[in-house]
């Protein structure tokens, strides 16, 4: 659509300016107001420079957490995206049982993060949960199968087994998101007309072809806003992990976010936390860009070649 | 047409009625399997919430003692303590009457902004949208400390308004990005006839181009819904006792009261049934709404 | 290339009840469409052409009827076992492939060698006057050479029993419609497959087709090289439907070899076998309608100049009638229409009979 060029438009921005501005520039100057200064508490500021900053840069703890998180949100990303894409070719395309699939596929999107967190903890306890309790069982089985000593037997609990929380978190993000993918997706696929696919029939194309040269393509554009919000959505994730393991065992499953929190109010450091919000919110920015900048190069090169 | 070709046509029949079997059972293998994978999905998606329906009918004891897979003593006092203490259903109230007015309250604000994304070019126009849509990538974790020292110097801390205007941090890019979608898809002939034939700018915004893109609109204010409803870091920073919202009371029961799985499964099973209606009310415009009209 | 039969075929879509007063979409049709024929498929929106495609191509079973190519029973193969070929209404290409690579899609699927691919391919390029463009992917495209891309996959492979064209030039800008037609004939020369042509222009069906197939409600109601379809139109629609402007249908009542016409009697050289409750009409052509000096009173409408001729518009005995005049002809003050007797066609009851000379 040919765009008219006219100022005033500002006009009809200027409420969202206004108020999104409050929410974002206020606090972000807030914080890289502390990211300079140094505290002892009683409310003395003294400024501090980069310092802060170097000591995130510089910290053990700071690498680990971002290694997690990057582990954590490549590994979603690697299991929702092809899970979700398969789930929405195998949906039935209309009728009353496509609803049907809609409308429980999307139940998970619209239970608040901590209840979710609550429902998995309470789903995954070791003894008294539907799921630690099947693992257990099964490890239980498996263990006996292979005759291994009481001390070496395979079991399942999530507070105290590193692994465990790991799966535990994985699969409720998982449970919590693929269905995301699965609803754009389908979206993508709906707007396929069905000549193309009378079209590859009679050409003789594979299911696989189908798939390749006519579903993806047309499926491109929603799925790279699917991998942009999966990929923004955990790599700023808080709360379910959270409210699942605390973070732990230990700091197992300590994510960019928990990290900040808890140096931020559970050991007051402002100015480090401030310093790592700024670091944190650069690296979400600046990885958000280069995903896009991939997924529409190849676009814009081909437009360019023409 | 003579003789060779009838031949070569003939061959071809034959290679033809070769290739019957093949094609004729290929179709019909897939399909058998087809609807587990849907089916087996949803079984895993029903699987937690089916645990925690079944948790919040039981009594603490019953929990406590082992794993059963329906509530042996069928007991409905953790909704009833719910829906008979004050703090825990203000808690519900709360957290809708933050989540309503930021619904209202972005969709207001958003659909002049995405018509002017979608219809002019102006200075600066597409660093202020990248810059609209980078707030959607701040860590909410970031702004909870600032946050709560901006709504207390205001005034606005433990309210509901400061909740419903923090979460415009995130709700209103998303709202001009998806309103921006929909109306990118209405012909500018439309405005153009429209003012022709003499309607001036507002009421041409709320009588014409509004009607047009009622599903737009639905489907912002679902997500605008959906993305306060089920934010909760931002909503109990901002809130201490009055405006407390049902996740802030669930923390705190969790750690004052003891560990009581039954009321927190309870609270937790009433905290999706808002989500459930509202995805009711919308299931027909889901598919096309969450491509965010951009297919 | 195949010899396609239609062997008593009838369709009814699932929703209409079965019984004795069915609403077929398709009524009874037997025919063979000769192998290497151009056919068309002429008729307005809703009269089941594209039902009848769709029977051919496989995506609709017949509720009754076989349908036969070159004598083998396909009514129950999907389309993919037919081999057919089919060009859609809107331009289907695979959008991430080259042009050439679109082309070779349907062959590569089928495994055959790679350099009768190639060479297959140039082959199809160059009849189309895509070979400059053999390397640009196809989603940039405009419409009309996307739909190109969609005809020569249709084309590209040499053994299909026949090619299905559904109004493929919709689409189409009008000057390039013209020229991708006469392109698609002279394909058809070159390549002599069966191809079958749907649409509702008479001037595609009648440039393309050595035969058109004329359809009404349903019904087949004449088969027919353009020429017959223009001079004994078997039906009074396809007199209407075929011709611009359409055949002149003039109520009438006949007595022996005479038909009469309110005060007028005129001479169809011949008696008509017709019952006697039918309802008679003279069908007569524009261009068989003289003005002169002498014959039945015509009363002059309008007069439409079109270029060429001109066009007019008037009544005899109170029923419309067109005639067609020549460019330098002038309309006589006191108008008298004539009918030269090889374009006088007789109708009972909507048919033509025969008349006998």
């Amino acid at each position: 659509m040919t765009k008219t060029y006219n100022n005033k438009a500002w006009f009809l921005v200027l409420p969202v300016l206004f108020l999104v501005a409050m929410n974002a520039v206020i606090p972000l100057m807030t914080v890289v107001n502390y990211s300079l200064q140094e505290t002892f508490g009683d409310n003395l500021f003294f400024w501090a420079g980069t310092a802060n900053y170097e000591a995130v840069l510089s910290s053990e703890r700071f690498h680990t957490a971002l290694l997690r998180q990057f582990i954590f949100t490549f590994t979603i990303l690697a299991i929702e995206i092809p899970l979700g894409v398969a789930i929405a070719l195998a949906m039935p395309k209309s009728g009353p049982w496509a609803s049907v699939c809609l409308v429980l596929m999307a139940l998970p999107l619209l239970i608040p993060w901590n209840v979710v967190g609550a429902m998995w903890n309470i789903f995954s306890l070791p003894d008294i949960g539907l799921l630690g309790w099947s693992l257990n069982s099964l490890a239980g089985a498996i263990s006996s199968l292979l005759n291994l000593p009481p001390d070496q037997a395979l079991t399942f609990n999530y507070t105290n087994q590193i692994g465990s929380a790991w799966f535990v978190v994985i699969l409720m993000d998982v449970w919590h998101w693929t269905s995301l993918v699965v609803l754009l997706a389908y979206a993508g696929l709906r707007s396929i007309d069905d000549a193309y696919y009378r079209a590859a029939k009679i050409d003789g194309a594979s299911r696989w072809a189908v798939f390749r040269y006519i579903q993806l393509p047309k499926m491109r554009q929603v799925l790279i806003i699917a991998v942009l919000l999966r990929f923004i959505d955990s790599f700023i994730v808080y709360t379910e992990p959270f409210v699942l393991t605390g973070g732990g065992p230990g700091n197992a499953t300590t994510f960019l976010s928990i990290d900040l929190v808890k140096s931020a109010l559970g050991e007051f450091n402002l100015g480090y936390a401030a310093a790592m919000s700024v670091i944190y919110f650069l690296i979400s920015l600046f990885v958000c860009w280069l995903f896009y900048t991939l997924m529409t190069q190849s676009d814009a090169k081909r437009e360019y070649e023409q | 047409m003579t003789d060779v070709p009838a031949g070569s046509a003939m061959a071809q029949a034959d290679a033809a009625s070769r290739t019957v079997p093949a094609t004729r059972t290929r179709p019909q293998k897939p399909l058998r399997l087809k609807w587990l994978v849907p089916t087996l999905y949803i079984i895993f998606l029903m699987l937690p919430i089916y645990w925690l329906v079944n948790m919040s009918f039981k009594t603490t004891n019953e929990i406590l003692s082992g794993i059963s897979f329906y509530p042996a003593n069928f007991t409905t006092d953790s909704y009833v303590e719910i829906l008979t203490n004050p703090v825990w259903y203000w808690g519900y109230i709360n957290s809708i009457t933050y989540v309503v007015l930021n619904t209202i309250l972005s969709v207001c604000v958003a659909l002049p902004a995405a018509y002017a994304f979608s219809r002019y070019r102006f200075l600066g126009d597409k660093h202020l949208f990248f810059w609209l849509l980078t707030n959607r990538m701040a860590p909410p974790a970031v702004f909870a400390l600032p946050f709560l020292q901006l709504y207390s110097s205001v005034g606005l801390f433990d309210t509901p308004f400061a909740v419903a205007l923090a979460h415009c941090l995130f709700n209103i890019p998303l709202a001009v990005w998806i309103l921006e979608g929909f109306m990118s898809g209405v012909p500018k002939e439309i405005d153009e006839t429209a003012y022709i034939d003499g309607y001036s700018f507002p009421k041409f915004f709320v009588k014409i181009f509004m009607p047009l893109i009622a599903s737009g609109i639905g489907v912002t204010m679902f997500f605008c819904f959906m993305f306060s409803w089920v934010e909760m870091l931002l909503a109990k920073t901002l809130t201490s006792v009055q405006a407390q919202p049902i996740a802030g009371v669930m923390t705190r029961t969790a750690s004052s009261s003891g560990y009581e799985l039954g009321l927190l499964a309870a609270a937790g099973v009433l905290t999706i049934i808002p989500g459930a209606i509202v995805i009711y009310f919308v299931r027909n415009y889901i598919a096309k709404g969450f491509a965010l009209g951009r297919v | 290339m195949a010899k396609i039969t239609l062997d008593h075929i009838r369709h009814a879509y699932a929703t209409a009840p079965r019984g004795e007063d069915t609403q077929y979409a398709l009524k009874e049709l037997n025919h063979d469409w000769t192998d290497g024929g151009a056919f068309a498929l002429l008729g307005p929106s809703g009269c089941g052409k594209t039902t009848l495609l769709n029977v051919i191509s496989g995506l609709i079973t017949p509720t009754e009827g076989r349908i036969l190519f070159d004598g083998e029973d396909v009514t129950h193969l999907p389309p993919e076992a037919r081999n057919i070929a089919q060009v859609f209404q809107f331009p289907v290409v695979y959008d991430t492939m080259t042009v050439a690579d679109n082309l070779a899609f349907p062959l590569r699927n089928r495994g055959v060698p790679a350099d009768k691919v190639k060479s297959r391919v140039a082959d199809i390029l160059d009849m189309l006057d895509l070979t400059g463009l053999a390397d640009r992917k196809a989603h940039s495209l405009t419409a009309d050479l996307k739909q190109k891309i969609s005809l020569g996959r249709g084309m590209i492979r040499e053994d299909v029993s026949a090619i299905l064209f559904d109004e493929p030039l919709t689409v189409i800008d009008p000057h390039l419609k013209w020229q991708l037609r006469s392109q698609l004939k002279k394909l058809h020369r070159e390549l002599s497959t069966t191809m079958v042509y749907v649409t509702h222009d008479q001037t595609e069906a009648l440039t393309f087709a050595d035969k058109v197939v004329v359809m009404l409600a349903g019904e087949v109601i004449q088969v027919g090289t353009p020429e017959e379809l223009f001079s004994q139109p078997e039906h009074t629609f396809v007199g209407y439907f075929i011709g611009s402007p359409g055949m002149n249908v003039i109520p009438v009542t006949i007595d022996g070899v005479h038909a009469k016409l309110g005060e007028h009697t005129v001479d169809i050289g011949g008696a008509v076998d017709a019952p006697a409750s039918a309802q008679m009409a003279l069908g007569v052509r524009p261009e068989y309608v003289r003005l002169g000096d002498e014959g039945l009173a015509f009363q002059v409408d309008r007069v439409d100049d079109v270029g060429r001729e001109k066009i007019v518009h008037g009544r005899i005995s109170g029923n419309k009638v067109s005639a067609i005049l020549g460019e330098d002809d002038t309309v006589p003050t006191d108008p008298k229409a004539t009918f030269m007797p090889q374009g006088i066609n007789v109708y009972a009851n909507e048919r033509r009979v025969e008349v006998r000379r």
